[in-house]
Order: C-alpha cells, then sequence, then structure tokens
C-alpha cells in the first residue's frame, strides 16, 4: 500500500513539475483591424523566446457584432480552445462570469494603467480584462485639399457638411469625379452605434441610455443630429455608406476617394503609412461640436482577458502581463498607432515623435462617452442593435427622424420593462 | 431489424437536435443558463401583456413584425430565385444536352459556381459589388449604363436583389444538372417518331421534352425551395443586420447568440422548422395534382 502510495504521490509530484517547467500551448483571439495582427504577432516572437511558450493566434471578423457571436459560443460551451480573449471595452458586464479575476495577478502594476481604462474592465470589484489599448475617434482630413479651397478645419458638423460639398463640387468639376466629402462606418452594427451615439451626445441630446439607466433619446436634439447626418447619404457620403465598416471607410479615404474620414485610431498608422497614396496629405483633429458647442466621442479599445475554462490560466496570466508591458505596448502605439493604457507612455519621447497624435489624445480619451454596456447589462446587445436601426432607417430615408427616435424610445422602453 | 442502426444514428443527429430545440422554445433559456432552463409555456410565440389598466399589448413572436419581415424575406427570396434557377437551369441543360465538340469540358466548366464554397463566392461578389472599387459598377459606367455608382449592397432597394443575384448565379448549375440527368432519361426514339411525323421543334419541346422532365425538374424545385427557405450565409455575409433581408434564420442566430434570447431564438427555429415544413408539403401535394391533370389531357 505504501509503495502504492509513493509511486503515485512521486508520479504526481513529477507531473507537477514536469506543468512547471514545460512549455505551454497557448491561444489568443484576435478580432483585428489594421496593423494589429502583425504587431501582435511580433510581441508574440518575444514572448515565445523569452517564455518557452508557444501562442497560436486565431484571428476573427473585423465586426466586433461578429466577434462577440463566436466568442459567446465558445465561453457558453465552456471550451478550453482558447486561452486569452481580445474584448472590445463593451463588453466586460456581459462576460464578467466567463472570466478569472485579474485583481491578485496584477495587483502590483494596476496604478500604472490609466484609472478609466481600469474602471470599464472592473464588474463587481473583479477585474475582468487588463487594459490593452485605448480608442477615441478623430476626424481625418485631408488638409491639401482644405488648404487648397482655402478651407479652415471644421469645428462643428455643419461647417464640415458645407466644406465637404464645397470642395466634392469644385474637385469634381476639375476632374476628379470620384472624389466624396465624408466616409464613416454606417453598415447596421456596432459602429454605426458609436457613429449615431457621438452625433445625438454632441448636439447636446445625451447618451441614448444614460449611465443611471434612463432611456433618454425621445428629444429634439436628438432628431436635429439623425436630421443632418441623413442628408450626407447620397450628398457627400457615397449612398454604399450605408455598409460600410471601418476598412471600407478608410479603403475610400486611403485611395484619395474622400475629403474626411471618422474613424479609429488604427487608421492613422495606415492612411500616413509608406505605401500610402495621401501619406502627405493627412491630418487629424477631434469630431466636430455640434449644437451643444462640444463634440463628442466615443470610448473604444480593446482589452485582455483569461478564459475561466483555460487550462494554462498562469502561463495565460503571463501572457496577457507581457503584452501589456510598456514595451508591447510602445510597440503597438508607433506600429498600429493604438493609443496606450500605461499613462506614461503619453509622455513617451519615441511615440510622440512617430505619432504625434497619441500625446493630444489623452484628453479626448479622458472625455469619452461610453457606450451603455455597463447599465443594460445581458440586454446591451439588442439596445445596441435598435440604436443601429434607429439610425439605418434615417439614413436611408427609410423613416423620419422624429419617428425614428420615437420608435426607439419605445423600443428600448420597452426591452427595459421595470428595469435592465 | 436492419434498420435499427440507420434509425438510431438518424435519432442522434436529426430527431434529438430538433426536440431540443422545439423544448427550448417553450422554456426561458439563455446562454448561459441552459441546464436551468424552465418551462415557461407559450409565452416565447405569444403572451398578453396587461400593462394593468386595462390596456396591454400582444408579445412574442407571432406577434413581431421584424419576424413576419424575415419570414415576408425569405419567402420572396425563395420564390424569386428558385424560378429564376429553374428557368436558367433548364436553358442550360437543354444546351449541354445537345452534342458539340467539346461538350464535356462545357459541363464541367458549368459546375464552377457551385464547387465554390457559398462564404467564399459571398465574400467574392462583395468585393465585385462594392459601390466603391467593385468591377460590376465599373463594368457599368464604362458600358454606359449607369452615370454613377450604384450602392448594390447597401441600398435597401438594392440589396435584395444582390442577395438574390448571387444566389442564382451560384445554384444554377445545380439546376442544371439536375435537369440534364432528366432529360438524358428521354429515350432518343421519341424524338426520332416526332421528327418523322415532322413535327415542328417547339411542340416537341411542349409535348414531349417538358412533360418527361418534369419530375426531375419538379425534385431540383423541392431540393432548391428548401434550401432557399433556410438560406443564411449569402445573407449574412452579404447584408447583415438588414431589415430589407433578414431572413428567418438570420433572425434565428440573432436572437439565439447576439441577443441571449436563447429560447425566443429556438422558438423561431421552431416556426422555421415548420414554416419549411408546410410550405414543401403544399407544393408537393399542388404540383402532382398539376401533373395529373396534364397526364389526363
Amino acid at each position: 500500500m505504501s509503495l502504492w502510495k509513493t509511486l503515485t504521490l512521486s508520479l504526481a509530484a513529477s507531473t507537477a513539475l514536469a506543468g512547471f517547467v514545460s512549455a505551454d500551448e497557448l491561444n489568443i483571439v484576435h478580432g483585428a483591424v489594421g496593423r494589429d495582427q502583425d504587431v501582435l504577432r511580433a510581441n508574440l516572437d518575444r514572448f515565445e523566446a523569452e517564455t518557452g511558450h508557444t501562442v497560436n493566434i486565431v484571428s476573427m471578423p473585423e465586426r466586433t457584432t461578429d466577434q462577440f457571436a463566436q466568442y459567446k459560443l465558445w465561453l457558453a460551451a465552456q471550451s478550453a480552445d482558447i486561452d486569452v480573449y481580445r474584448l472590445d471595452v463593451i463588453w466586460a458586464p456581459q462576460l464578467a462570469d466567463h472570466f478569472i479575476d485579474l485583481t491578485e495577478a496584477t495587483a502590483d502594476i494596476i496604478d500604472q494603467f490609466v484609472p478609466a481604462a481600469v474602471e470599464s474592465q472592473t464588474v463587481d470589484g473583479k477585474l475582468v480584462a487588463l487594459p490593452m489599448f485605448l480608442g477615441a475617434p478623430a476626424l481625418y482630413y485631408r488638409a491639401d485639399l482644405l488648404e487648397k479651397h482655402g478651407k479652415p478645419v471644421p469645428g462643428t458638423w455643419e461647417e464640415l457638411t458645407a466644406t465637404a460639398k464645397e470642395i466634392m463640387e469644385a474637385e469634381r468639376a476639375a476632374g476628379n469625379s470620384e472624389l466624396w466629402g465624408y466616409v464613416y462606418q454606417g453598415a447596421a452594427y456596432e459602429g454605426l452605434t458609436c457613429n449615431a451615439m457621438e452625433w445625438i451626445a454632441s448636439y447636446g441630446g445625451g447618451q441614448v441610455v444614460e449611465p443611471d439607466g434612463a432611456i433618454s433619446v425621445n428629444n429634439e436634439a436628438a432628431v436635429e443630429a439623425l436630421t443632418l447626418a441623413a442628408t450626407w447619404v447620397g450628398d457627400i457620403a457615397p449612398e454604399g455608406v450605408l455598409n460600410y465598416a471601418e476598412e471600407d471607410a478608410r479603403g475610400v479615404f486611403q485611395s484619395g476617394n474622400a475629403v474626411f474620414m471618422r474613424n479609429w485610431n488604427y487608421a492613422y498608422a495606415l492612411v500616413t503609412g509608406e505605401d500610402s497614396p495621401i501619406k502627405d496629405d493627412v491630418d487629424v483633429t477631434t469630431l466636430p461640436a455640434g449644437a451643444s458647442g462640444q463634440g463628442a466621442s466615443i470610448l473604444g479599445g480593446s482589452h485582455l482577458g483569461v478564459a475561466r475554462y483555460s487550462e494554462h490560466q498562469d502561463a495565460a496570466i503571463e501572457l496577457v502581463r507581457f503584452l501589456n508591458d510598456t514595451e508591447s505596448q510602445r510597440k503597438r502605439a508607433i506600429e498600429a498607432s493604438r493609443p496606450p493604457t500605461l499613462s506614461a507612455l503619453y509622455q513617451d519621447e519615441e511615440i510622440g515623435a512617430r505619432q504625434p497624435f497619441i500625446p493630444l489624445w489623452q484628453p479626448v480619451i479622458d472625455n469619452a462617452i461610453v457606450r451603455p454596456s455597463a447599465p443594460t447589462k445581458a440586454d446591451y446587445n439588442e439596445v445596441s442593435s435598435e440604436i443601429w436601426t434607429a439610425a439605418h432607417d434615417v439614413m436611408s430615408g427609410e423613416m423620419e427622424a422624429g419617428a425614428a427616435v420615437a420608435r426607439l424610445n419605445a423600443r428600448l422602453s420597452r426591452l427595459k420593462g421595470a428595469g435592465w | 431489424m436492419f434498420l435499427a442502426p440507420m434509425l438510431i444514428v438518424l435519432g442522434a443527429v436529426a430527431l434529438f437536435p430538433l426536440g431540443q430545440t422545439i423544448w427550448f422554445g417553450f422554456t426561458d433559456a439563455s446562454l448561459n443558463n441552459i441546464d436551468a432552463a424552465r418551462f415557461v409555456g407559450l409565452r416565447n410565440y405569444i403572451e398578453w401583456l396587461d400593462y394593468g389598466n386595462g390596456q396591454g399589448e400582444w408579445l412574442g413572436l407571432l406577434a413581431d413584425d421584424r419576424w413576419w419581415r424575415a419570414v415576408r424575406n425569405t419567402v420572396w427570396f425563395a420564390v424569386v430565385s428558385v424560378s429564376f434557377e429553374t428557368l436558367f437551369g433548364l436553358i442550360i441543360a437543354l444546351v449541354l444536352n445537345a452534342k458539340f465538340p467539346g461538350r464535356a469540358v462545357v459541363r464541367t466548366l458549368v459546375l464552377v459556381p457551385w464547387a465554390i464554397p457559398t462564404v467564399v463566392s459571398a465574400k467574392m461578389w462583395g468585393w465585385m459589388l462594392h459601390d466603391q472599387f467593385g468591377i460590376i459598377n465599373d463594368m457599368l459606367i464604362k458600358l454606359g449604363l449607369i452615370a454613377t455608382p450604384i450602392a448594390w449592397t447597401a441600398s435597401a432597394d438594392t440589396a435584395m436583389a444582390a442577395v438574390m443575384m448571387v444566389d442564382i448565379w451560384k445554384t444554377t448549375p445545380f439546376m442544371a444538372l439536375l435537369i440534364l440527368a432528366g432529360l438524358q432519361m428521354i429515350p432518343d426514339d421519341i424524338y426520332e417518331a416526332a421528327r418523322l411525323d415532322g413535327i415542328n421543334p417547339v411542340r416537341v419541346f411542349r409535348k414531349v421534352t417538358l412533360p418527361l422532365v418534369m419530375p426531375a425538374l419538379l425534385v431540383g424545385v423541392v431540393f432548391r425551395g428548401l434550401d432557399a427557405l433556410r438560406v443564411f450565409d449569402i445573407v449574412y455575409v452579404l447584408t447583415p443586420n438588414t431589415d430589407a433581408t433578414r431572413t428567418m434564420s438570420v433572425y434565428a442566430r440573432e436572437n439565439l447568440f447576439d441577443y441571449d434570447k436563447f429560447a425566443y431564438g429556438s422558438a423561431a427555429s421552431t416556426l422555421l422548422f415548420l414554416i419549411v415544413a408546410l410550405i414543401t408539403i403544399g407544393f408537393i401535394y399542388l404540383t402532382r395534382m398539376d401533373l395529373e391533370g396534364k397526364e389526363t389531357d
């Protein structure tokens, strides 16, 4: 009996030891746009060289709406296939149960992170994901065209509309027949929810669903904002914008066929990149203001969480820490133009020199609006779908803005019921 | 006895999931608590929500406008695309049935669209139909047919047409192949007799070819009809999330996974199954009557 015991014990000990020193194979799932994938691979190569683990990238579709559905399937099935998930900034409240609490594992470094980012990933005291990069959209514009036509950088949506139209018409008359005024994310998906919420908030129309859960969308300012947006389609924006996601908009802008573009920060590295035909002509500014006199930006960004079902949680935590350390974040900021989550990097000279907009973007990120995923919890996806449907119906001319806003209000109220 | 293994396999892969889906449709299941699902009766299908002041409203799938819009979209898609596929398939089959040099090569080439996975061809067409970079707009503009690019997949007016076009392009070869098989079953001596009697080709087609190929053609239509009523991938890749093209399957998936309304989505899947079954049975019943009508002619 005692021999048996010794054998089992030593077997267990050796397995444990082997598990400790042996290299794990990890899978990270990553919905990428722009240069995200290349930068991640480069960072992973360093990780592999330093630790001996191997990491595979499982790539995902571009639209976060599609990513979320797949993530949910894996998590509901308690799949051990994926160890580390790259999560959109808004998902923490809905997915918190499926991820381990990173509070303890990151206690020594968490103070270095931007506090708002950490807060957005903390659900009931649990740190669901470690902030990876932040984002607040920018208005990209063709500095050369503005200068040529003697136009200032637009400060309001009305100015943008007028400037875009004037430049577009002048350029088209001069033979540049494919030029459009403004491109953005107008397809029926999460990206349109961001755009629409920015229009409404910049007009002083609130955040559709306020942080306390109150539904605030049924107001004149929201109607005014959506009415203006509806005039763009087919006028200063191509009709195809109704099916554009991030990369479609960038495709048009980067080929030199748009004066203005609303996009996330990743696009900066690409439109100013070596192979971009307009690399010397682009500049960025904050999104225009509406009648409220202030512009509004939606908080974006992605964060890394370790699945509860992972069989290599220690290695996965190591990976998450590694991918968010100074070195990895600096590389990501410089090569993929993703604003970092470490506060100190906003003063980093190298980043400032290579991506001059990043230091300037800190106040924009600090003031960004958070989509209502925290107050609406499990209903958020449906809320978001109702928001983008309302905006899409107005833009495609199927509905007047007033009616769409009233319908949105009614549908959200029904969804809310007695409480979110 | 010999059937037992087959029945067991069929039960495991077809009946069990179907039964489970139907069951979930009567519960409050969500993705996170599938095991804890409780029976809630017909609430997912129809429910009267009383406001407590004498007023109220109907809720549930049967009272959901978006669901019925999806049903209409699906049926419209199925009718139009299967009609065109049958027509084009018949024409192609007739051509391929004739003897000409290189026939074997052409027969193989015709199958190419059918051999490409749907997601790939939908993505491919998505780029070809793109309003700014798409080759279709480029060609139409160069031919002078349109002045400005059309946003095929974005505009509510053309989105459904674009989806149908891709489906017709992809599936016509399948119909052509089925009909061609039917055509080759027709004995040559019937045509010979008709030729000796000096009957004109149009009449031969109407009185000989069409009735004899009809059974194969109808089988093809039923197959395609079934497929078209469940259409998912083309719509999902080309034009996701828009009211103009949302089909029953897309609607069910959206509720199952995106909205975390697993029970509601299961109810939608169950209704989808019922609707497809009813339409198919109805179609088989109607066409049989029709066939008999022709035979007594």
